[in-house]
C-alpha cells in the first residue's frame, strides 16, 4: 500500500465511507498514533539501552547521580575493543556464521526435495507426508535435546561444530518443507507439462524451470533458517563445551558472564554485536521475511 | 526430422537416468535426505527420551529399567511441582497479554498509516535478534542497582522511593520473566495477525458501515469471527513455544532465586546436563509433551475448520 501522507484530502479520497462516520483527525490522533508511538518506544527501548551501554564508559555506567542516564556525555569504543580483542569474540562469530550457512544450506538441499516429491510428484499418502513433517515442527527443542545429546556423543560428534549442523535441520527441516510445498503449489503445473512432453527428465524439471520460478521461496526459507539457526541456544548450550567452539549467544552468556562484577559494557557490546548480523541481514529481505513468517502460518 | 535423425538420440538415456525418470525411485530419492535427517534427529531421540525417562541413566553410565520412580520422586519434589505451577502460570498470563496487546498493535497496523511497511519491519526487531542477547539486555534493564525503570519510578516520576528489586523474590522475578517473554512475543503475534487482517474483505465493513454498525460491532461481528482461524493457529504456536520456553528464564534468572521461577524446560536442562542425571531430565521433559499434545491436536482442528469453511479445497 502506498499510504504514505496523511493529507486530509488524501485520506478523504481513499477512505471516504469512514470518513463520513466519525473518523476525525484528533481523534485518529488519540486512538491510533498515540498507542502505536508508545508500542514502537516498548518494543525498541531495551535496543537503545543495549546500544547507548555499549558505548557508555564504565564512570558513566554506574554513575547516575552526575550523568544523565540516557545519554553518553564521552562515548567510548573501550568496551567494543576489549570485546574484540581480549576474548575470543571473532571466533564465536565465525563459528557461528559457519554452522548457520552449514545447516541452512542442508535444510533446505532437503526441503527443497522433499517439498517437490510431496507437492509435485505426488503419491498415495503424500498429504499424510506433508502433515508428518508440519507435527515434526510441533516438537520443540526443550524435550529433545537431552536425547539429542546422547546421540550426539554416541555418534562422537560432541563438541563438535557437526554436532549443530546436524541437529538444527530437525526444526529447519519441516519450516522450511511446509513454506516450500505453498511455494510449489503457486507455480502453475502445465510448465512442467510441457517440459516433459519436450522429452526433459524430472531431475531436469526441477532444476531448469521450479527452482528457478521458486527463487522467492528459496529466499525466504534461506533467510528464516539462517536467522533460526543464529538465534538457537538450547543444542549449543548443551551438544559444546570448549570456549573456543562456542556459538555467539551461548558464548556470551557462559563467557563473559564471569565472577560477581558483570561487564555490564562489554556484555552490551557483545550483545549488539551479535545482533547486529541478523538484524542486517533481516533489514536487507524483510519482505521475504515477513512473507516467509505469515505464509507459514496461514498455510 | 526422420527417422534416422531420431534414433541415436532415444537411444541415449543411460539406465541411470531411466532410474531417474522412475517415479517409484525419484520419490524416494526426494524424500530420504528429509526423511533420513527426521527420523536419525528427532524421531529417534523422541523415542530415546521416552524411554529415558524409565530408567536411572547418568552421564557417562548407562541406565536400567525402573519403572515409574522418575515420576514418583518428581511428584514428591517441591522444586519440581514449582516448575510445573510456574510453567502453567508464565504460558497462561504471558499469552493472554500477548495476544491482547498484539491484536491491539494488528489493528493500529491495519489502519491507514503512512511508513507502514517501514513500521512493520521495524517492530518485528525484538522478535528476529537472538532470545538470549535480548535476555541480556533486559538482564541488564532489571538490575538491582542501576535498573534503568527504577531510575525512572525513583528519580524522575517520584513515584517510589527505593529501587525495585526485579529479580530479587519469586514474585517480582516471574513478573519481570513474563514481561520479557511479553515483549518479545508481541511482534510475531501482531505482525501474524495484521496478515489475518489483510485478508479480510474492505466491502464487509463498508457494508456494516452502511448498516450503521458501530466500531464495535464491526469488531465484534466481523473482525473476531474472520480472524479466529488464524489467531487459534498463531495461539497454538505460542503457547507451545511459550510453554517450552528455556532461554528467557535460563538467561535472566537461570531459575533463581533458590529455584522459584525454574520452567519445566530449564529444570530438565539443570537437572541433565550439569546434574548429569539425564533420566531424571528427560522425565521432567516427557512430563510437558502431555500438553503438547493438547494443543497439537487444537491446532490440527483449528486447520481442518478452516478448510471446511472456505469449501472442499483438497490442495
Amino acid at each position: 500500500m502506498t499510504d504514505t501522507t496523511i493529507d486530509p484530502a488524501a485520506v478523504t479520497e481513499s477512505e471516504g465511507p469512514q470518513l463520513l462516520s466519525w473518523d476525525s483527525r484528533a481523534r485518529r490522533i488519540v486512538t491510533i498514533y498515540v498507542p502505536l508511538v508508545c508500542f514502537l518506544i516498548v518494543l525498541l527501548f531495551p535496543f537503545y539501552w543495549m546500544a547507548i551501554t555499549a558505548f557508555k564508559p564504565n564512570s558513566e555506567l554506574l554513575n547516575y547521580k552526575d550523568n544523565n542516564p540516557f545519554w553518553i556525555s564521552a562515548p567510548t569504543l573501550d568496551n567494543i575493543r576489549k570485546l574484540l580483542f581480549e576474548t575470543d569474540y571473532l571466533h564465536w562469530l565465525a563459528t557461528t556464521m559457519g554452522i548457520a550457512f552449514g545447516s541452512t544450506f542442508l535444510s533446505l538441499f532437503a526441503s527443497v526435495l522433499a517439498a517437490y516429491a510431496i507437492q509435485r510428484l505426488r503419491f498415495r499418502g503424500s498429504d499424510y507426508v506433508g502433515l508428518a513433517i508440519y507435527a515434526a515442527y510441533l516438537v520443540p527443542p526443550s524435550i529433545l535435546f537431552i536425547p539429542l545429546a546422547q546421540v550426539v556423543f554416541q555418534l562422537g560428534l560432541y563438541d563438535t561444530p557437526f554436532a549443530l549442523v546436524l541437529t538444527y535441520p530437525t526444526f529447519l527441516v519441516p519450516f522450511c518443507t511446509w513454506l516450500l510445498i505453498g511455494y510449489f503449489k503457486s507455480i502453475p503445473y502445465e510448465l512442467e507439462e510441457c517440459a516433459l512432453i519436450d522429452g526433459a527428465s524430472r531431475l531436469q524439471i526441477l532444476r531448469r524451470i521450479t527452482l528457478p520460478l521458486a527463487v522467492p521461496g528459496l529466499i525466504s526459507a534461506g533467510i528464516f533458517a539462517f536467522t533460526l539457526s543464529w538465534n538457537e541456544f538450547i543444542y549449543a548450550l548443551a551438544f559444546i563445551s570448549s570456549t573456543e567452539k562456542k556459538t555467539v549467544p551461548v558464548a556470551i552468556l557462559t563467557e563473559l558472564v564471569q565472577g560477581d562484577v558483570y561487564q555490564w559494557g562489554s556484555l552490551m557490546a557483545g550483545a549488539l554485536l551479535g545482533s547486529l548480523p541478523v538484524a542486517i541481514f533481516y533489514m536487507f529481505f524483510v519482505e521475504y521475511y515477513v512473507s516467509s513468517l505469515t505464509g507459514a502460518v496461514k498455510e | 526430422m526422420d527417422a534416422s535423425t531420431w534414433a541415436p538420440s532415444r537411444a541415449r538415456p543411460s539406465w541411470l537416468a531411466r532410474l531417474f525418470d522412475n517415479r517409484i525411485f525419484l520419490i524416494c530419492i526426494c524424500l530420504f535426505p528429509a526423511a533420513g535427517l527426521l527420523l536419525a534427529f528427532l524421531t529417534y531421540p523422541l523415542g530415546l527420551g521416552i524411554w529415558l525417562a524409565f530408567t536411572d541413566t547418568q552421564i557417562g553410565r548407562n541406565g536400567h529399567w525402573i519403572g515409574l520412580e522418575n515420576f514418583q520422586y518428581l511428584i514428591t519434589d517441591r522444586v519440581f511441582i514449582t516448575a510445573v505451577w510456574n510453567t502453567m502460570f508464565y504460558t497462561a498470563v504471558a499469552t493472554v497479554i500477548k495476544f491482547a496487546l498484539g491484536l491491539w498493535l494488528a489493528l493500529l497496523l491495519n489502519e491507514h498509516i503512512p511508513f507502514k511497511s517501514v513500521l512493520r519491519a521495524i517492530i518485528l526487531l525484538p522478535y528476529i535478534v537472538p532470545t538470549v542477547l535480548s535476555a541480556i539486555a533486559f538482564w541488564w534493564i532489571y538490575d538491582p542497582q542501576f535498573s534503568i525503570i527504577s531510575y525512572v519510578l525513583v528519580n524522575v516520576l517520584h513515584w517510589r522511593d527505593t529501587y525495585v528489586d526485579f529479580l530479587g523474590t519469586p514474585w517480582a522475578a516471574r513478573w519481570s520473566l513474563i514481561a520479557a517473554n511479553v515483549w518479545r512475543g508481541i511482534p510475531f503475534v501482531a505482525i501474524t495477525l495484521l496478515a489475518g487482517l489483510q485478508t479480510i474483505s474492505p466491502s464487509l465493513y463498508e457494508a456494516a458501515l452502511l448498516d450503521g454498525a458501530t466500531g464495535w460491532q464491526k469488531f465484534r461481528y466481523i473482525t473476531s469471527p474472520l480472524l479466529m482461524p488464524i489467531l487459534a493457529i498463531v495461539m497454538t504456536f505460542s503457547v507451545l513455544f511459550t510453554f517450552t520456553d528455556f532461554q528467557l528464564v535460563y538467561a535472566i534468572t537461570r531459575g533463581g532465586p533458590i529455584n522459584s521461577t525454574h520452567l519445566m524446560a530449564t529444570l530438565a536442562f539443570q537437572r541433565a546436563i550439569p546434574g548429569a542425571q539425564l533420566g531424571e531430565g528427560s522425565a521432567i521433559a516427557v512430563a510437558m509433551i502431555p500438553f503438547l499434545i493438547f494443543a497439537t491436536l487444537f491446532s490440527y482442528f483449528a486447520l481442518s475448520r478452516r478448510k471446511w469453511q472456505q469449501g472442499s479445497d483438497n490442495d
